[in-house]
Parts: C-alpha cells; sequence; structure tokens
C-alpha cells in the first residue's frame, strides 16, 4: 500500500493531508505528459489549439486554488477577482500602453499578488466557510467595480477591451494561435515547476503544517499568520498570470467575463482533479472546459442538468477525483507487473 | 514579327478561354459552408446563465429554418443552423464561435446575442472575413461598415431610440424636470447617452435625476422612492422587463403621476405591462418597430397570422407572449431574404453584399410601414420607430414613424 493510498482511504475531513510526494507526477509520466504538450499542437487545427490553451491557463488557475486550499488548506471563491485583476492588467497594459505581452504578465502576477497579500490579512480573521463566504464577496465585486465611471478611460467600462493578439516573433512560421499555445506552455510549465518546488521547501512544509493543524504548526515556531496571507498571495499572484493569459487568448476583457461562476468553475476543477494534487489541475480544467460542451450536445435546454448528473456521477464514483482515478492505474499497473 | 503575332493571339485566346470559363463559374460560387444542397450557417445563444431568457430566440430560428426546409430550403439549398450555448459569458462566445468557424466550417455567423459576446468575436471574425449577421444587440457600435465590413446589425439602436424620446420632450415637453432609472450596464447607458445628446445643450437643466440599478438587485423599490424625492415630471425607464414592471407598479403605488417613458426592450403587454397592473399602466408611452403578439389589434394581420401559423405548427406550446418568439422570426425571415437575393452565388463576400442591399424589405412582424433599408454605408437595418401610447390594454400608436440613424463614432 502507497502512502497515497493511505490518504484516499482515509480522509474525511474537508482537505485531507497530501504528503509531498504524492502531490506529483513521476518522472516517466512527466515526460510522457509533456511530450503530449508539446507534440499534439503540430498536427491539429487552429481550433484544438485555442482549447489547449484554455486548457492550459485555467488549469493553470485550478493550479493557483490548489496551492491555496490543498497546500495551506484555505477556501477561496474569490479566484475570478484575481483572474479578472490580471486580464485587465495585460489588456489595459496591452491596449493602451503599448506595453509588449510578454513584460505585461509579470505585472499582472506581481500586482495580484500584492492585492492577495493584502487580502490575506483580514482574511486571517477568517476560516474554513466564513472565509469562503468572504472570498465570496470579493468574487460578486469585481464585475461592478470594473464597470466603474471613474476606471472608463481604461478599461472601456462596461463594453471591455479588444486585445491585439500577438504574432510570432524572430520570423517564426506559426499560427498566432499556435505561437500563443507554446508561449502559455513555457509559462505553465514555468509555475508548475515552481509551485511544485514551492510546496517541497520550507514554505511549502510551513503551509501544510497550518493545513494540517494551526496550533501544533504555531507551536513548531510557523509563523501563521504570514505564511497564511504568503499562501493567498501566492495563489493571487499566479491566477493573475493565468487571467493575463486568458486576455492574450481570447483577446477581449469585459466586466462580464469575470463573474463569480467562474470562481465556481475553478473550485469545481480543484475538487474534480483531486484536491492538493498539482497535475490534476489540467484534468480539473478539462472538466470545465469540455463537459459543459457534452452536456450541450446531449440536450440544448437542459444542458445545466446533464452538467449536473455529469458532476453528480463523477463525484459519487470517484470523489478524490482524477488523483483517485492516477493511483488506481497505478495500483493497476503495479499489479500487471507483478504478475 | 510573326512570332510576335502568334504570341500575341494566344494571349488573347488564352485571356478569352479564362474569361468564358470564369464566367460559367460565377453562375455557381461558393465560400467554405455552402454547396448544392446545403448552407450552414452559425449561432450562439445564452440558452443557460443570467440572460437565458433570450434562449427562446435561438430556438424560434432553428424552428423557422425548419419551416424553410420544410417548404424546399432557399433556391433549392437546405440551410442548416447550427447553434451554440454561450452563457452570456465572452471568453465561450469566442470559444463557441471558434468552434462554429473552425470546426463546423460554417458560412456565416447569424444573430449571435449580446454586446459583450458580439464585441469578443467581432474582431476574429472581421479578421476572418466572416460575415457576423444582424447582430441581436441594439448598440450603436454595429453600424460602422468602415472599420468592421464584416459587421452589421438588426434592430433600432438604443440610442436612437432615446433620441427619438429626447426630441418628443423637446417639443411636446420643453420645461420637464426628468428623471432617468437605467440599469447599469451598457444597455442603460447607452440609453442615457442618447437621451443627452438628443436633449443636446439643454440635458443639464432638463435632467434633475438619474437612477441607476444593477440587474442582480432583487426590487427596484427603494430608487423608486428616492426619485420620487427628487419631485421630477417625467420618468424615462431605461429597465429590462422584470424591473420596468416593478417601476410602473411601484410608482402608481406612491400615487404618483410622472409621465412614463419607457424602453422599447420592455414593452411586451403579457410580460411587463400585465404584471405592473392595466391600470398603473394607463398613459405610460414608449415606442416600436414590431407588432405585440399579445396585443388584440393584431388579430386580424396577416402578417401576425402566418406568424401564429408558424408557432402553432413548429414551436407547439411555446409561449406566445414572449417577444423572443417575435424578434427571431423577424431576424429570421431577414436572414433567408438576403439568402435568397444571394441566388447561387454564396460566397461571403456577396453575402454581405446582398445584406447591404436590402431595399424597403418589411418581415411579418414588424409594424406597418417600418421597413429594413441597407446600403454600402448604412449598415443599421431597422432604424424606425413609431411612438405609442399605452391605453386600455393594449399600445396605440400615434403620431409618424421615426427614423433615427445614429453612426458609430
Amino acid at each position: 500500500m502507497s502512502a497515497a493510498e493511505d490518504v484516499v482511504t482515509e480522509g474525511n475531513e474537508a482537505v485531507e493531508a497530501v504528503p509531498k510526494r504524492a502531490m506529483t507526477l513521476g518522472l516517466g509520466t512527466s515526460l510522457v505528459v509533456l511530450l503530449l504538450l508539446v507534440a499534439v499542437p503540430l498536427f491539429a487545427k487552429n481550433f484544438i489549439i485555442f482549447q489547449m490553451t484554455q486548457l492550459l491557463y485555467l488549469g493553470l488557475a485550478v493550479l493557483a486554488l490548489n496551492i491555496l486550499t490543498g497546500g495551506s488548506g484555505q477556501f477561496s471563491l474569490g479566484q475570478s477577482a484575481f483572474y479578472g485583476i490580471g486580464a485587465y492588467v495585460t489588456a489595459v497594459m496591452m491596449e493602451q500602453f503599448n506595453i509588449p505581452y510578454f513584460l505585461c504578465l509579470p505585472v499582472a502576477g506581481v500586482l495580484c499578488f500584492g492585492v492577495g497579500f493584502l487580502f490575506g490579512q483580514p482574511a486571517l480573521r477568517l476560516s474554513g466557510v466564513y472565509l469562503a463566504l468572504a472570498t465570496f464577496a470579493l468574487a460578486t465585486a469585481m464585475p461592478q467595480l470594473l464597470k466603474l465611471n471613474f476606471l472608463e478611460p481604461w478599461t472601456g467600462g462596461v463594453q471591455g477591451l479588444v486585445v491585439t493578439k500577438p504574432d510570432a516573433p524572430f520570423g517564426l512560421k506559426m499560427s498566432q494561435d499556435m505561437w500563443l499555445y507554446y508561449f502559455t506552455l513555457v509559462v505553465v510549465l514555468a509555475i508548475y515547476v515552481f509551485s511544485v518546488n514551492l510546496l517541497r521547501s520550507r514554505s511549502g512544509r510551513a503551509f501544510m503544517a497550518i493545513r494540517d493543524n494551526e496550533i501544533a504548526a504555531s507551536a513548531m515556531g510557523v509563523n501563521v499568520a504570514l505564511y497564511k496571507t504568503l499562501a493567498f498571495g501566492v495563489s493571487a499572484g499566479i491566477t493573475g498570470v493565468a487571467g493575463g493569459l486568458s486576455a492574450i487568448a481570447v483577446q477581449f476583457v469585459a466586466p462580464d467575463s469575470f463573474t463569480i461562476t467562474l470562481a465556481i468553475q475553478l473550485f469545481l476543477g480543484m475538487v474534480v482533479g483531486g484536491v492538493g494534487w498539482l497535475p490534476g489541475s489540467i484534468v480539473g480544467a478539462a472538466f470545465i472546459i469540455f463537459v459543459p460542451n457534452i452536456a450541450e450536445g446531449v440536450s440544448k435546454g437542459l444542458s445545466g442538468a446533464v452538467f449536473g448528473v455529469i458532476l453528480f456521477i463523477v463525484i459519487y464514483l470517484v470523489p478524490h477525483g482524477a488523483r483517485q482515478v492516477a493511483i488506481l492505474g497505478q495500483q493497476f499497473a503495479g499489479r500487471l507487473r507483478r504478475n | 514579327m510573326f512570332f510576335g503575332r502568334t504570341l500575341r493571339t494566344a494571349a488573347i485566346v488564352t485571356a478569352v478561354a479564362t474569361l468564358t470559363s470564369g464566367a460559367a463559374l460565377a453562375q455557381k460560387k461558393y465560400d467554405t459552408g455552402a454547396s448544392d444542397t446545403e448552407i450552414k450557417i452559425g449561432n450562439i445563444m445564452p440558452y443557460s446563465g443570467p440572460a437565458s431568457a433570450y434562449g427562446i430566440i435561438g430556438k424560434t430560428e432553428e424552428a423557422y429554418f425548419k419551416m424553410i426546409n420544410d417548404k424546399g430550403g432557399i433556391n433549392g439549398r437546405k440551410v442548416n443552423f447550427v447553434t451554440y450555448d454561450d452563457g452570456y459569458s465572452p471568453p465561450k462566445a469566442v470559444e463557441q464561435v471558434r468552434k462554429l468557424v473552425e470546426s463546423d466550417e460554417v458560412l456565416a455567423v447569424f444573430n449571435p446575442l449580446g454586446t459583450p459576446s458580439n464585441s469578443a468575436i467581432q474582431k476574429y471574425l472581421n479578421a476572418k472575413k466572416i460575415p457576423q449577421l444582424f447582430v441581436a444587440t441594439g448598440a450603436t457600435k454595429w453600424n460602422d461598415p468602415k472599420n468592421f465590413p464584416w459587421t452589421i446589425g438588426w434592430q433600432p439602436s438604443y440610442q436612437s431610440e432615446a433620441q427619438i424620446y429626447a426630441k418628443w420632450l423637446m417639443k411636446e415637453k420643453p420645461d420637464a424636470k426628468v428623471a432617468i432609472l437605467y440599469q447599469n450596464d451598457d444597455f442603460g447607458k447607452d440609453y442615457l447617452k442618447g437621451t443627452k445628446d438628443g436633449l443636446g445643450p439643454k440635458a443639464s437643466s432638463m435632467i434633475i435625476m438619474e437612477e441607476s440599478y444593477e440587474v442582480s438587485e432583487p426590487s427596484i423599490d427603494g430608487h423608486i422612492v428616492k426619485i420620487k424625492a427628487a419631485n421630477p415630471d417625467v420618468l424615462l425607464i431605461y429597465a429590462t422587463p422584470k424591473f420596468a414592471a416593478q417601476t410602473i407598479k411601484k410608482t402608481a403605488e406612491l400615487s404618483w403621476k410622472p409621465l412614463q417613458i419607457l424602453t422599447n426592450v420592455s414593452i411586451s403587454v403579457g410580460s411587463v405591462m400585465k404584471p405592473a397592473g392595466f391600470e398603473a399602466s394607463q398613459g405610460v408611452l414608449s415606442a416600436a418597430y414590431a407588432k405585440d403578439s399579445t396585443d388584440p389589434q393584431w388579430n386580424n394581420d396577416p402578417g401576425m397570422k402566418r406568424w401564429n401559423e408558424f408557432i402553432d405548427k413548429y414551436m407547439p406550446g411555446a409561449d406566445k407572449t414572449d417577444t423572443g418568439t417575435v424578434y427571431g422570426y423577424g431576424a429570421a425571415s431577414t436572414l433567408a431574404k438576403v439568402l435568397e437575393m444571394c441566388g447561387d452565388d454564396l460566397t461571403r463576400a456577396n453575402l454581405m453584399k446582398q445584406a447591404a442591399s436590402l431595399k424597403d424589405y418589411a418581415p411579418d412582424t414588424l409594424l406597418p410601414g417600418v421597413k429594413i433599408n441597407t446600403s454600402a454605408t448604412d449598415f443599421a437595418p431597422i432604424s424606425q420607430l413609431q411612438m405609442q401610447r399605452f391605453k386600455g390594454e393594449k399600445w396605440e400608436l400615434f403620431g409618424e414613424i421615426i427614423s433615427g440613424d445614429v453612426a458609430s463614432e
């Protein structure tokens, strides 16, 4: 029995303890996934590439939530707000100030880190469902804040802002979609590696100590307040970068793009992907992109109900999401090897 | 010399051959999405999400093309109407439109609904030179053939409608104290701007109050009480149906009787005036371009009879009081007309050219006298409205048909 398996059988709390080892993929699997992500666009149509880009940046947003919830045990329904800020910062800088897109993303990330860190301060006093509610308020407020009159010269107000898609640099003969995909892939991989290392580091251990038992963590000398807000900041920063990437890929930002629905979708993606299992973020993103389309294919009038049924079945059969499926697969492969 | 002449002859022969073969091809020309048997048209609608009430428009259009196909199609070709849900979310709209264009390979995107969704897909479609036909939004920016030659509107713009109200006020009640209640989004703000533009220099003295509400508020009674305190004698109601009904009802409850002018979006007798109460609704003014399905004065109108037959046969059980069914029917018949005008030249360029060459076209559901006209410089198909006053249990039209074209800036 592996350590990860213990977790699946024992965990009854909302956020159960995930050992560091179980948070990532093995080397072989990682290489196969990477190879697929690099190779598939070479043979796919532009639309498929666009969908894969969506998959990557939404996966990144889910990953950010995963660090917060799976890592430090805090809930957030306000990720859409950080995502929106990131998208708007990128769009406004690109369109109003003509700053190249690759410089906008770090700015969006840093700014969102700041906002998240500050928001984390009052959030310290709250935990569990109360924290979820406070972040929920942030998500509800965001579309209205983006509509504010005095911001209108930059944000375009209710009409939104159109973003120009970048061409491939250095005269590369590559479609805009393909270039953007590889650009996104590099950004996402860099952040993924950073996140994995973060969770394996001293700070990561502090996050997990707080998640598992706050009092014990502080008794061990972990600065609970600092690490809780830090987790919020890191999560918000990564979400901001994801939002920025989405603005470039979709070529448009509007207040209606960043409603509470988005925050709930990201939450859903995290649960379906497996709380605390970083590679599951991509699976979760795939779920929130493709399953609504499948549901619509089944019935247009009842797409919401069909989606609900699929979600119910998934949560009922594999409550720990993609992580559980991966572990089952691993066991199966192990049994085959033994025979 | 001789060689030169041979060469010249050969060149002429080749040229003639090319020209004639070109002429032969001109009889039947297709772009992606059109063939001898089929025309593929794409559409996105909010079947889910906050604006899902509008989903009925997409369903009506789907049913309309089913009727067309049952009657033998358009110039012998069946219309394949592919419609997807965008949930009123701009990123989803981009995804679904790209799916329509790149995966389903449609000839054109028709009647996509909502200003945010259309803004999100406009640049993409224009870059790809794919017609974005008859968009279902009243924003002014769709009438911009110079910058966006592949996008064309359909309904009268909110701003031109608001200007009509402003002009009427300047003429009939030049000393009015005006209060404006508007929804805090693109829809409400367009009306606000149109009103101010229409009043011109008098705007600052005539408008004594601008009050906005959020679409997420459960009730707007508080706003009405606040407006009443400022004591205006004209109330402009730029609100969506649910809130419009609440406003009319609340003013009556406060036994306050300002002159109320109501946006065209909320003139349904069935879903606004009746819930607000007929007594409370007496004397409310508005403007219209389409017939109201719940208004008994159209019972014997041949156009509305055809509409009724269509609903009974192709959408049994549909709610006839829903203005979306009238809207969808009108928009779909405009597209059918344009496709018919295209003949056998079903290229995207020709489709756009025909859409911009409509002359005095009058769908069954438009008011008598309101006609659709477009040209290479006029991408606002419907730009006429008629003022109307609520009396008894129906709207009474009065005055002339007013044109109010507003070009995009």
